[in-house]
């Protein structure tokens, strides 16, 4: 070893600095408060987050991919997985999608019935999301009173199309005949079950005082407010910046909402009111949210008064074949903007389909969200994006 | 009596209090917070009420491998959970039941317990240390900084408490509560020290001791949806059940401190001095279930704080009152 070698050794052992550093923390696939498989690798220094890279995939079911080799009415039953606690939302965008590019007129009681079923998913949705988030502060009550009242929406969902959580009720050219089916039955006898309305409405009425439940042991509390108000603040610019969609763009003071602005399904018959909040914080986030469970409440009872009579379906021909074209079509899902490309080239299956999913274009602002904010705010902050990793893998 | 054979008793008395008073106190909590929730909660073990879950938990527990992780510090790792337990026993055993029944009736009493009650957090903060698991550290590192903030107003409530009973004894502190304040209509009026002016104090111990057993609101060091488990997350099978019937059996024991501090222990009013020994553990035990299902009913209903929220909570109210508290309560000693 020469003695420059060995010089140039002691320099580099004179000029270390004694530094702290950082812990690397890996956060998922399989943890609490990931909502299943997503993956935050957060550099931490203390409690506090200096870098936070989400790393997804892990629930990746290749759906776009399995389109291509689906009739559009076998896709019908895949897209209802895509965020599985709004199944039936997410099929009406898509079945909207079909029958635009095909031209078909649908009844106006199907549409209503689209209506309906879409409101009571985004009930459900965000029941699911009165009880998770809660939980992801560490009150494990409101998770169990509200998933009880969810299952009073449940039980009307698998009243009309026999499914709880994938329903794969909507048709190209209506929505499936709830009794009997087949063709030898007259489609035009075939209705929505006995009674159907006047459950609705109770349930209505108990979803209010759910409503209630809510406010009274979540809203009210003043740990939940210490753990949420001014946690996590979106600025309306930067929440559109980052294309957040739903209640989350909502809670920043856009009040955008595809219900409004979109011209499908009938709701520009239906008043109503967009949920929307200033502050942009976790809590807002959570107000939005119990707002919009109220408002949907207030469109089903008044759908369920204007609903008119008339067959559940129109003629379609028994193979469906979809013209050349594409199409983009999109809904208000109870997450946010749910969109479908769809693109034929005239054949029964798509030639592709892009699916942009609500929780995939949300989660996109989690690392500038959460640079810098300490561990137990990134839960708070996670729980208030109200995000399904199916619908963020696809 | 051989000296030996009395001890041999006394622990094996205070063992068998310790193990039961944690199988109740988890039965307790498994079966109240099922109905706050809604839910029905245990129901099948033991043939009614499913009063045996808990022993079938443990049973089920003590089945499972003994798992420490290959980086984990072994010694240390292993010792964690006995420190909890022993900090649980320990505390059992200077608590009276009665006159006479108390397992050591040390002249520094409360001392004793409180440094006894704070060793638990020792083992926590040696669990996660030695867990050689982020998650684990974390959780360790939160329970040590949790027990500095909440240690300070635990022993200046109590401080106030020793100033008013004049004794650091706790069987003494029962018998000043006990003796006669006022004679009204002809009966000696006794009360307790929540009713004579420590009514403060008693709210901050009853905090200071949520915290300090990591219960919801004070739950961080655990805190399943941040830190999956906490300082109990590499944890299974006994060293697991250790941990979980250390930190219910503290829940009885704290709750037996507070009662013995501010609610008069093991005496109450219009109990003649014959029965004490026999209708004593009687009334503690009344008090005590009262605090544990308090503690249990806030568990249920709110959400976890904030660790920084937690310290701000502990330095600028809670010592601050606690101070005064102090302040306030001997002056009244000295100047009546």
């Amino acid at each position: 070893m020469t003695s420059r070698q060995l010089m140039h050794r002691s320099e580099a052992a004179v000029s270390i600095e004694l530094e702290t550093p950082g812990m690397t923390l890996n956060i998922g696939p399989q943890h609490p408060s990931t909502h299943g498989v997503l993956r935050l690798v957060a550099k931490i220094s203390g409690e506090r987050i200096d870098e936070i890279e989400p790393v997804i995939g892990y629930m990746h079911r290749g759906y776009e991919k399995l389109s291509e080799v689906r009739t559009y009415a076998q896709i019908t039953a895949l897209v209802n997985r895509i965020d599985w606690v709004s199944g039936f939302a997410n099929e009406v965008p898509f079945i909207l999608g079909v029958e635009k590019l095909m031209g078909v007129e649908v009844p106006e009681r199907a549409q209503w019935i689209r209506l309906i079923l879409t409101e009571l998913a985004r009930i459900s949705s965000h029941l699911v999301f009165m009880s998770s988030f809660p939980l992801e502060l560490g009150a494990s009550t409101p998770l169990m009173h509200m998933l009880r009242d969810r299952e009073h929406i449940l039980e009307l969902i698998e009243d009309v199309t026999g499914g709880r959580f994938h329903p794969n009720f909507n048709r190209v050219g209506g929505v499936k005949p709830v009794y009997g089916g087949g063709s030898k039955t007259k489609k035009q006898s075939m209705d929505l079950p006995a009674g159907f309305f006047k459950r609705t409405l109770k349930a209505m009425d108990l979803m209010e005082q759910s409503c209630r439940d809510i406010d009274t042991l979540v809203t009210g509390n003043e740990v939940v407010r210490a753990r949420t108000i001014g946690i996590g603040v979106i600025p309306s610019d930067k929440a559109l910046e980052y294309g957040l969609t739903g209640p989350n763009l909502r809670a920043s003071g856009v009040a955008y909402d595809l219900r409004k602005v979109e011209n499908y399904l009938p709701y520009d018959q239906i008043d109503f009111d967009v949920v929307s909040r200033t502050g942009g914080d976790s809590f807002d986030r959570y107000l939005v949210r119990v707002g919009e469970v109220r408002e949907s409440i207030k469109i089903i009872r008044q759908a369920v008064d204007l609903i008119p009579a008339g067959p559940l379906q129109t003629k379609v021909p028994r193979v469906l074949k979809v013209p050349a074209g594409q199409v983009y079509s999109r809904a208000e899902n109870p997450k946010g903007e749910f969109g479908y490309y769809i693109v034929s080239e005239g054949g029964k299956m798509p030639y592709r389909l892009k699916i942009r999913s609500t929780s995939f274009s949300n989660l996109s602002i989690l690392p500038w969200i959460l640079k810098g904010q300490l561990i137990p705010d990134l839960v708070a902050i996670m729980g208030s994006f109200d995000f399904v990793l199916g619908d963020v893998d696809r | 009596m051989n000296a030996w054979l009395e001890l041999g008793i006394t622990l094996v008395v205070i063992l068998v209090v310790v193990l039961v008073s944690a199988l109740v106190t988890i039965y307790v909590e498994l079966k109240a917070g099922s109905h706050m929730q809604a839910r029905i909660g245990p129901y099948y073990a033991g043939g009614r009420w499913g009063w045996a879950q808990p022993l079938a938990d443990g049973a089920k527990f003590l089945q499972k491998e003994d798992l420490a992780p290959a980086k984990a510090d072994g010694p240390v790792y292993r010792l964690a959970p006995y420190v909890v337990m022993m900090s649980a026993i320990g505390m059992f055993a200077v608590i009276p039941a009665g006159p006479d029944l108390v397992g050591v009736d040390l002249d520094l009493g409360v001392y004793f317990v409180l440094a006894i009650s704070a060793l638990a957090t020792l083992g926590v903060l040696m669990a996660g240390w030695s867990s050689a698991n982020k998650y684990s550290l974390i959780g360790g590192l939160r329970a040590a900084a949790q027990l500095i903030a909440y240690e300070i107003p635990l022993i200046l409530a109590v401080v106030a408490v020793v100033i008013q009973a004049e004794t650091m004894s706790l069987n003494g502190i029962v018998e000043a509560q006990m003796a006669t304040l006022f004679t009204l209509g002809g009966m000696d009026i006794a009360l307790p020290f929540i009713l004579t002016g420590q009514i403060v104090g008693f709210g901050i111990f009853l905090v200071a001791a949520v915290a300090e057993l990591s219960r919801i609101p004070f739950d961080m060091p655990i805190a399943e949806s941040e830190l999956t488990m906490g300082y109990l997350t590499e944890y299974s099978g006994i060293r697991f059940t250790m941990f979980f019937l250390g930190e219910y059996a503290s829940i009885v024991g704290f709750s037996a401190v507070a009662a013995t501090l501010f609610l008069g222990g093991y005496g109450a009013p219009f109990l003649p001095e014959s029965l004490a020994n026999i209708a004593g553990p009687f009334v503690l035990l009344a008090k005590v279930a009262v605090l544990v299902f308090v503690i249990i009913w806030i568990r249920f209903t709110w959400p976890r704080l904030r660790e920084d929220q937690l310290q701000s909570l502990a330095w600028r109210w809670l010592i601050p009152i606690a101070l005064v508290n102090v302040g306030v309560v001997a002056t009244f000693k000295v100047v009546f």
